[in-house]
């Protein structure tokens, strides 16, 4: 395979489009974590019930755009009433807590999508307004939709951007994302907060899964695959921080997607194609996580960390 | 001599377990021979998972990559024909271990939430890892070539000699868990879980004692993949998979963390259950969720804490 | 003075824009019990911990039984002979009070790494246990659950603590904190029984404890000290009653 410019360009912005969806999951799980030291292993059934949820009002309406547009709201509903009917009494306990009750939220979603939509994974298409590709340059041309994935993200970025630095909700947040206790004792509706925290954790997981749909497939199970990944994402970038999510994704997504894309070829100029072969997709799957631990080597608490260094 | 509450519920439940295979054999349901070993495996696993968890506080979302690796430390020797027992056990418990400690030495230098995160990161490296071995069946794994050779009367092949090896491996795990968690280093162990800054305070450096608490239970793990390879005689990185690790997580609660009896019911129990539960309907996940967040709620103290009577609990 | 045992220089810490040690200098004497007093926000705390190892200072340096700490982590220093007392109570709940001693024994008592033999009948372990129990006043409690334990009680086991692991030097973080009046005369009647035996810094509010116990008295204000001397010195100083007595009190 010939490594032109073009294909490298094309596999970082896919690795772009990756990120992206990994931060879209990340901001959420990781001011859920900063803010209400909540461990939620079921953030993944959120981007899996706005997977489901946008396939099946797209179907519905039979438009892709009312679709997600209609299973965003819907997913932040279903956000605010698992927090207020599973989650609410796991903010005092301990994580091990936290992990077993989440973990058995993940059996219920999964087992409850299989029941409602069955088992077999689900295909859909990129709807007809957005498939095709587009010059991005001269020769070098990219889906359209991958390209809206990317402008999204950015879009959403810059939102929760100015959300968390501007707004005076976003002032709480990033206090409560330091000093929980304070916070609480400086009157600020602490339930409130969390619950509104949540859900748009929530939801963003969901508009994630809805995206999703097009490019991978949907079916049960489908959010814990990326969930490790988006651990990973919040542990490079640091717990509580979306600036650190921003940038612990796009680390992410583009060690993963170059990973996969080049490490087969590039081992193969160094060591016999067959060998290559064998260690290229093994290594390429290892690579985040290895890049996770040279991190953790050097700062345990992450890059950029809400709580700061004492 | 007055017995006590527990040593009467100990030797109880020695007991039923010893009768299974005569029990089976009169009864002719090799069915439950089968079922009771898989629990004493998992119980193994649990256990292992207990010490580092129910005594050392750490919790280690990752508990099932070490039996993955015991697993295929025995299926791939067995794949280039080498079967015997005690190089591919040693091997499945010494590969264990060493990635116990790779593992440990990175994870333990973080706690709480990104503890958990980088655990469980770490063991799905580790089933992607597996399901990339193509030569080994990738993704649909591989069966086992022949159960493990050990010589002499222990032929594995034979369910009953199986079982009697395993019930073995559990009662020498638990005695000699027991003095472990009552000695120097288990006192360590549980002073640091129980408040690590007065721990340093006192003069304890916790990282080499919690470091080796884990290798300790990745090696047991490890033991327990190679076991649990023999049984099914096939194994695949589903071994390995996170959910897995929440499974026997969950058999070290509901049994009761910290007493090391404990997680032994909890296997059998959970076991128990979802065979129950997967033969009402295919759908029996979705009434196992809502179980485990009940007891995660509400019965946080385990069952062998309510048979055996609250004194159980080591402090 | 002799070498001193306990020497700091221009200890001076940041957190963030705020400057909570500004340079400190002390020196505590062997066999002295030096108190450290001052107004709320004087940084005390934060002293303490670089002290105790907590917190690693941005500059300055730490001198304790003529070895540099300055960069030993607590476990490190305790081990070599400084123990303390923390100002939120912090002892091991799920154990016995003699457990709570014992493993302080352990913790200086060699490699723990020991499967085997039951530590808790270890008589080199639960023999100095039991005395230090003894020597607060604990002895009958021996056996009760360190979380059962009244809250006067369980400052004691930390001072027990502390004493079973024969410190050089013992690092008291307001031992009468959150005491009544009572308990606090008899937490410092028994400090007193510590008083030239050991070498104590004691960091308190209750300025009776202080004038009591006492041989040296440092003055911390804004993460400096702005005096030392005996308590009569630093009574009439003017510019500690300034900072922190106030004129009208003194």
């Amino acid at each position: 395979m010939a490594i032109t410019l073009g294909l490298v360009l094309e596999q970082t912005l896919n690795g772009l489009q990756y990120g992206v969806m990994l931060f879209l999951m990340a901001a959420g799980l990781t001011l859920v974590f900063g803010i209400m030291n909540l461990v939620n292993l079921a953030h993944g059934s959120f981007y899996m019930v706005g997977a489901y949820l946008a396939t099946a009002f797209t179907e519905k309406t039979g438009s892709f755009v009312l679709g997600v547009a209609l299973a965003l709201p819907a997913t932040l509903l279903v956000g605010v009433l698992v927090e207020i009917v599973a989650l609410r009494t796991l903010y005092e306990r301990d994580h091990l807590d936290q992990v077993l009750a989440t973990f058995g939220l993940i059996l219920f979603f999964n087992e409850l999508v299989a029941i409602v939509w069955g088992r077999a994974a689900i295909f859909t298409s990129v709807p007809q307004f957005l498939s095709g590709h587009f010059r991005m340059l001269p020769g070098l041309p990219y889906p359209t939709y991958r390209a809206v994935i990317i402008l999204v993200g950015i879009v959403v970025a810059v939102f929760l951007w100015a959300l968390v630095t501007r707004t005076r909700l976003g002032m709480r947040i990033r206090a409560g994302a330091s000093n929980r206790t304070m916070i609480a004792a400086l009157g600020v509706d602490i339930r409130l907060l969390y619950t509104l925290v949540f859900g748009l954790g929530a939801a963003l997981a969901g508009l994630a899964g809805a995206m999703a749909g097009p490019v991978y497939s949907v079916q049960p199970g489908m959010g814990e695959g990326i969930l490790i990944q988006v651990f990973v994402v919040i542990v490079i970038g640091g717990i509580g921080s979306i600036r650190g999510a921003i940038v612990g994704a796009v680390v992410v997504g583009m060690a993963d997607t170059l990973g996969r894309a080049f490490l087969k070829p590039l081992l193969a100029t160094m060591i016999s194609p067959p060998a290559a072969d064998k260690a290229g997709p093994a290594l390429a799957s290892m690579s985040i996580y290895l890049l996770m631990a040279a991190v953790l080597f050097f700062r345990p608490e992450g890059l950029f960390p809400a709580r700061g260094r004492s | 001599m007055a017995l006590s509450r527990r040593t009467i519920v100990l030797a109880a439940g020695c007991l039923v377990l010893a009768l299974v295979p005569p029990i089976a054999a009169l009864t002719n349901q090799p069915y439950y021979l089968d079922l009771f070993r898989r629990m004493m495996i998992f119980a193994i696993a649990a256990v292992s998972l207990d010490l580092i968890l129910g005594y050392g506080g750490m919790v280690s979302f990752g508990h099932a990559a070490y039996l993955g690796i015991g697993a295929y430390a025995v299926g791939i020797p067995a794949f280039y024909g080498v079967e015997n027992g005690w190089l591919q056990w040693g091997l499945a418990i010494a590969a264990s271990a060493l990635a116990a400690a790779v593992i440990g030495a990175i994870s333990l230098r973080t706690s709480g939430v990104s503890f958990i995160m980088i655990t469980l990161a770490f063991a799905q490296m580790l089933y992607y890892l597996g399901i990339s071995l193509e030569t080994y069946g990738g993704d649909n794994g591989m069966r086992l070539a022949g159960r493990s050779r050990f010589g002499g009367p222990i032929d594995l092949r034979e369910p009953a000699v199986f079982y009697y090896v395993v019930l073995a491996l559990l009662v020498l795990l638990l005695v000699l868990g027991r003095r472990l968690v009552a000695s120097r280093f288990g006192m360590v162990i549980r002073a640091a879980k129980s408040n690590e800054a007065r721990a340093r305070a006192i003069g304890f450096s916790p990282f080499r004692y919690k470091l080796t608490a884990f290798v300790i239970a990745g090696g047991t793990g490890g033991l327990a993949g190679a076991l649990l390879a023999n049984q099914t005689e096939y194994l695949t990185p589903d071994f390995m998979h996170w959910t897995r690790s929440g499974e026997i997580m969950f058999m070290v609660i509901l049994g009761g963390m910290g007493t090391l009896f404990g997680p032994v019911i909890g296997a059998v129990v959970l076991l128990l259950l979802e065979d129950l539960l997967s033969a009402l309907t295919a759908h029996w996940q979705i009434i196992l969720g809502p179980i485990l967040i009940l007891v995660v709620l509400f019965a946080k103290r385990g069952l062998f804490g309510l048979v055996a009577g609250v004194e159980t609990r080591d402090g | 003075m002799a070498e001193a045992l306990l020497a700091v220089r221009g200890l001076i810490k940041h957190f963030g824009g705020l400057l909570a040690s500004a340079g400190i200098d002390l020196d505590v004497a062997p066999g002295e019990t030096h108190a450290i007093i001052g107004p709320n926000g004087a940084g005390k705390t934060t002293f303490i911990g670089q002290l105790a190892g907590d917190l690693r200072p941005d500059a300055g340096s730490i001198r304790f039984a003529d070895h540099d700490v300055t960069r030993l982590d607590t476990p490190h220093r305790a081990r070599r002979g400084l123990a303390r007392s923390f100002q939120v109570t912090s002892i091991f709940r799920d154990f016995s009070a003699l457990d709570n001693v014992a493993l302080a024994v352990q913790a200086h008592a060699g490699s723990s790494f020991a499967f085997w033999r039951r530590a808790r009948v270890e008589p080199a372990l639960r023999d100095p246990a039991r005395a230090a129990l003894e020597s607060v006043g604990l002895g009958g409690r021996a056996h009760v659950l360190a979380a059962s334990l009244a809250h006067g009680e369980q400052r004691q086991l930390e001072i027990a603590m502390a004493l079973a692991t024969r410190p050089r030097l013992l690092l008291l973080d307001e031992p009468v904190a959150g005491m009544g009046p009572e308990e606090s005369q008899k937490m410092v009647r028994f400090l007193g029984t510590l008083k030239g035996r050991m070498t104590i810094v004691l960091v308190e509010h209750d300025m009776d404890a202080v004038f009591t116990l006492a041989d040296r008295i440092s003055v911390l204000v804004y993460g400096r000290i702005i005096a030392t001397g005996t308590p009569a010195e630093v009574r009439g100083n003017e510019a500690v009653r300034r900072a922190y007595l106030g004129e009208d009190q003194a």
